[in-house]
């Protein structure tokens, strides 16, 4: 770990205006993923600017009926507030799915959506990873690799690294919004379908934020209904990321829709693939990943994601 | 005291104390974070500083260069040694196979090149980074796979040979050809490897986590080059060790090291993220199998033969160690091989060699029981031996395998299952039941301790002996009130420490059955100097009981023999050549497992497990349980996930940590039964005890796989069962 300076931000606006000022810096949230790659110096910020005094923890009703859901709540919190149990239920089961306890109660909203991809090599700093060293190779696309967690869709020649979050798979099924405020105060709002970049020749660029920019929110629309599933694929029963998770609402009439998580840079839906869901799994699968390139390790993933939601669908 | 013959009827056949359930005697220092571990003992020496280890980037080849300028002058930086500046060093000892420091020669990825030494942790880690190395990288070779297309055929220098193997097999009415893989695997344990090292007047001391404190005093001192009598090593509590314990690591040496340079008592622990690499593990293997067998279900042939890789000097994985002798069977033929590799050192972990060939096996009986269409209890019973199948003139000290078969069957329910492959579902659960055989040696090694009778009537017992979780505390506790007639409470035990007398330490499940033996020797060195101090000739004259000696005329408390002063005794019990030489001891147990296979993801569930072991007199039930429950639990892993996956073309581990290296969780772990069969071993030790810490891992990952099979009539030969190497087989969903 680098040596690096501190300072608690007072107001959003003033946060993102110092990250955009202060070269190398970086805001910290939980910290449950920031200071692990701090230590194996991945992440190396010399300036860190906490965010966990910005009163961004509440969750409250927007005015189209939803849910804007402040980027400090805890993912704990989160995962237990009424209104998303019964309004949200992907979501919970999403979240609850996702780390341990202990780390649930510390992971933040915003921190999540922003956690870095859970690669071997990127994790050793001695191999190339054109995510963590731009223009060093992709050690995981070479001949021998490990590959077996990367990503099979949306991945590029650059890298085929996956987003590890179960709650933005949920989220992303809800259509949920980022709400950021820019360094010159200007608020945004970036639809999450949107707000992971695939990876292409620039794997390093991973969100739609522009330097310095702090998330604020998450918006949820008004409730979908339906009957709301998270299913987790792992080799073990907990406390491991996903082969392959499944985010499914489905609706009275058969009709509903599909997130991926495991298989790509970003949670992984499309309104094609959604369509297909009265056909059954097959064709939803035949859709949404139509195009997959895995790698000889990863291939099971495909079948294994098209099994997953068939079980879901045949559960009634 | 020597250990010539077996034991007769002794004090342990009536015992109050040993066999019973008693409590950890370690357990409150542990819960309340009392109990001293190498890294927090901060109290042992002053001044403290911290050393953050260097380690290889590439995997075979040589250093050219090392730039340390900048590191030096980073905060905090006392100073750095590096590896080209201590030049080679001798080999630490016959058992370890990759130098841990010193010379330009890299052998492995992650082997320690530098350690950097500061004021504070974070100054020594931030430090490290800035150490720079140039390396001149060479080819190396990495894969197993192509090893063993080479040497698969060569049988020229078989482990042993007994009768004719390929005519049997030619013969056999039922035969089985089968191939298996087993990864290789990282003990991970919870405490790293960690030492702190003080040097005194040209003396050295570490505190450190080993399970072997003689030997790893030996190759300290060897490694260092100096007198063994100039190193003290003190291992009182150890956070788990699995094997990654038992040699000499470079934690100490690096700790040492860093001492000597600064001139102030340096700390070191292996960050997790180097211990896959910089550390030992368990060599993956491929394992060819066949059997052939009457249609009565009789062995006529077996044959094992597999390949594992090691670093030149090492001995890999011995995964066909069991098929020597578990099964009968006239004509037998064994082999292995080791391919030379360039991986990070292949070394002992938890029940090495059964551990990975019972993998194998155990499916392999399940494979030929199925083929004669008999139970595969009733194979592997048809087939019990009561000799050495490979000399028969040996026979087994103490063999129960059937009624560890049978015993287990039925308190496992195992006749009302259903035995049709992938005929049972439970709504969207394929239900599977398995079973396994497990054998594991039940080695005894020398042992010595000292014991000391104190005011009050209290009783010290010092050994080398170590506690890497296993319960030696306890069990020691027990032997010595036992054997002098008081409570455990008045027994106080010592271990870990190279000044006590040197025991049989933690390994190969040894420690128990020695280390008790040891303490018993001692005990009876004590009770002779008080008979001989009341004036009795015949020191098995005297009785103890109650804290009090009855010389069959008089009785005088222990407390009044220690008046003036402590007694002290030591003794050492040496196991003579009529116990292995003229029988085989072993372990033996049965494991069943029910479980459940997702039908649409291919996901495992455990539903219960039941392991019936049968493994000598139980010292105590409480911690023995514990060992096997443990030992389950890891089996558990082999079946299910562990896998330190090989990157075949940069020669490492990419599994960098305890996310990328899944052990099982508290959800993975179904009820636990264990039965421990009521038997007595004369010919192990005096206790007529053996060790169990290895049985209980022993066989569980094939049950575990016969289970798989059972559910889903879907045959996996290769660890871990994960779904990818089967789902597009499972029925439509
Ligand atoms: C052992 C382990 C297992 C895990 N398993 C899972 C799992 O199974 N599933 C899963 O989904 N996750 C898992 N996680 C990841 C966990 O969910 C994330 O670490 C956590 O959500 C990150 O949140 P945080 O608040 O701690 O983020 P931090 O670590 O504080 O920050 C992460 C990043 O977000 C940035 N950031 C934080 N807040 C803001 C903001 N408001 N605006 C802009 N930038 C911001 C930081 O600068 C940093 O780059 C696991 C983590 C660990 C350590
Ligand atoms: S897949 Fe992406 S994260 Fe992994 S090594 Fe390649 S570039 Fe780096």
């Amino acid at each position: 770990m680098r040596q690096f300076s501190y300072e608690r931000a007072a107001d959003p606006a003033g946060a993102a205006a110092r990250a955009a000022e202060v070269e190398g810096a970086k805001f910290i949230a939980g910290g449950t993923n920031l200071l692990d790659l701090m230590k194996l110096e991945i992440e190396t910020p010399v300036h860190l600017i906490d965010v966990n005094g910005l009163g961004l923890d509440e969750i409250t009703e927007t005015d189209e009926g939803g849910l804007r859901i402040g980027a400090l709540v805890r993912n704990t919190d989160l995962a237990a507030d009424e209104r998303i149990r019964r309004d949200y239920p992907v979501l919970t089961r999403a979240l609850v799915a996702g780390a341990s306890g202990q780390l649930r109660n510390k992971a933040t909203t915003g921190g999540n959506l922003l956690q870095r991809t859970r690669c071997p090599y990127f994790y050793d700093t001695a191999q190339p990873c054109n995510k963590r060293a731009p223009g060093s190779g992709c050690a995981a696309l070479s001949e021998g690799a490990f590959s077996r967690q990367l990503g099979v869709i949306g991945t590029s020649d650059a890298c085929i690294a996956t987003h590890p979050s179960d709650m933005a798979v949920g989220m992303r099924a809800l259509d949920a919004v980022v709400e950021t405020v820019t360094p010159n105060g200007m608020t945004r709002s970036i639809p999450l379908e949107e707000f992971h970049l695939l990876p292409g020749e620039t794997p390093e660029q991973e969100t739609a934020l522009m330097p310095g920019e702090i998330i604020t929110a998450v918006t949820l629309p008004a409730p979908v209904g339906g009957v709301q599933t998270y299913h987790k694929v792992r080799d073990r029963a907990s406390y491991a990321f996903a082969l392959v998770s499944v985010a499914l609402i489905r609706q009275p009439d058969g009709t509903g829709r599909v997130a991926l998580g495991g298989v790509a840079p970003r949670p992984w839906r499309s309104a094609e693939a959604d369509a297909e869901l009265p056909k059954g799994a097959e064709a939803v699968m035949a859709r949404l990943l139509e195009g997959a390139r895995p790698t000889e390790e990863n291939a099971f993933k495909i079948t294994l994601a098209t099994r997953t939601l068939a079980a879901m669908l045949a559960e009634e | 005291m020597q250990f010539n013959q077996p034991a007769g009827d002794n004090l342990f056949d009536e015992s109050r104390v040993v066999g019973m359930p008693a409590q950890r005697v370690d357990g409150p220092l542990k819960v309340t974070g009392q109990a001293p571990y190498a890294y927090e003992r901060h109290d042992v020496a002053e001044g403290q500083v911290v050393g953050y280890p260097v380690v290889s980037t590439i995997a075979r080849g040589r250093i050219t260069g090392m730039r340390t300028e900048v590191a030096r002058q980073a905060p905090g930086v006392l100073d750095i040694v590096t590896t080209l500046d201590v030049g080679e060093m001798p080999m630490p000892s016959g058992m370890n196979a990759a130098p841990l420091f010193g010379g330009a020669e890299i052998w492995h990825y992650h082997q320690a090149v530098a350690v950097v030494v500061a004021e504070s942790f974070e100054q020594a880690r931030a430090a490290a980074a800035l150490v720079e190395v140039d390396y001149d990288q060479t080819e190396g070779s990495y894969d197993l796979e192509s090893a063993w297309q080479e040497m698969r055929e060569d049988r020229s220098d078989p482990v042993s040979r007994v009768g004719d193997f390929e005519s049997a097999y030619d013969a056999a009415e039922v035969t089985l050809d089968a191939e298996y893989r087993t990864p290789s695997h990282s003990h991970a344990m919870m405490e790293p490897h960690a030492t702190i090292a003080d040097w005194q007047d040209g003396k050295l001391t570490v505190w450190t986590s080993n399970q072997m404190v003689e030997w790893s005093r030996q190759a300290l001192a060897t490694t260092l080059e100096m007198a063994p009598e100039d190193v003290r090593l003190d291992s009182p509590y150890i956070g788990g060790g699995f094997g990654a314990k038992l040699f000499l690591r470079a934690d100490a040496v690096l700790a040492a090291l860093g001492a000597r340079k600064v001139g102030r008592p340096v700390k070191v622990m292996l960050p997790r993220p180097m211990i896959m690499n910089n550390t030992t593990h368990r060599a993956s293997t491929i394992q060819r199998i066949r059997i052939g067998a009457q249609s009565d279900g009789r062995i006529t042939a077996i044959a094992h033969e597999a390949i594992s890789h090691t670093l030149p000097g090492g001995s890999g994985e011995n995964a066909v160690a069991q098929t020597r002798r578990f099964y009968a069977g006239e004509n037998r033929l064994i082999v292995n091989h080791l391919a030379e590799m360039h991986l990070p050192e292949a070394n002992a972990m938890r029940a090495p060699g059964e551990a990975a060939g019972l993998m194998a096996l155990e499916i392999a009986m399940d494979e030929m029981a199925e083929k004669l269409g008999m139970d595969p209890v009733e194979f592997r019973a048809v087939n019990d031996t009561q000799v050495d199948p490979e000399d028969p003139e040996r026979a087994y000290s103490d063999r129960h395998f059937v009624e560890c078969l049978r015993q287990g069957a039925e308190a496992f329910g195992w006749d009302a299952r259903n035995t049709a492959p992938g005929a049972t579902r439970d709504g969207e659960w394929l239900i599977g039941y398995g079973v396994a055989g497990a054998y594991r040696d039940g080695p005894a090694m020398q042992s010595g301790a000292r014991v000391r009778l104190q005011e009050g009537g209290r009783l010290v017992v010092e050994t080398d002996m170590t506690d890497i979780g296993t319960g030696s505390y306890t069990i020691l506790a027990q032997t010595v009130a036992e054997t002098m007639g008081v409570g455990i409470d008045e027994v106080e035990v010592r271990l870990g420490d190279s000044a006590y007398p040197v025991s049989a330490g933690s390994g190969g499940q040894w420690g128990a059955a020695s280390s008790t033996a040891g303490a018993y020797a001692a005990c009876l060195a004590l009770r002779e100097q008080i008979a001989g101090r009341l004036g009795v000739n015949d020191p098995e004259a005297i009785t103890l009981a109650d804290g009090a000696v009855n010389t069959g005329e008089k009785q005088v408390t222990l407390a009044s023999l220690a008046e003036d002063g402590e007694l002290v005794a030591e003794d050492s019990m040496e196991f003579g050549d009529f116990r292995d030489g003229e029988h085989v001891v072993s372990t033996f147990a049965a494991h069943f497992v029910e479980l459940g296979v997702h039908v649409g993801t291919g996901e495992i569930r455990l539903r219960r497990m039941l392991a019936a072991c049968d493994a000598g007199r139980i010292l105590n039930p409480i911690t023995a349980r514990s060992q096997v429950i443990g030992g389950m639990v890891m089996g558990v892993g082999a079946a299910m996930m562990e896998d330190m996956a090989i990157d075949t073309a940069r020669g490492y581990f990419p599994a960098h940590d305890l996310a990328g290296y899944e052990v099982p969780v508290h959800m993975d772990i179904p009820a636990q039964e264990v039965t421990f069969l009521d038997t007595l071993d004369p010919v192990s030790t005096p206790l007529k005890a053996k060790g169990v810490g290895e049985l209980g891992l022993c066989g569980v990952a094939a049950a575990v796989a016969n289970a798989v099979y059972n559910a889903t009539g879907v045959r996996v030969r290769s660890y871990p069962m994960t779904m990818d190497k089967y789902i597009d087989q499972l029925p439509a969903v």
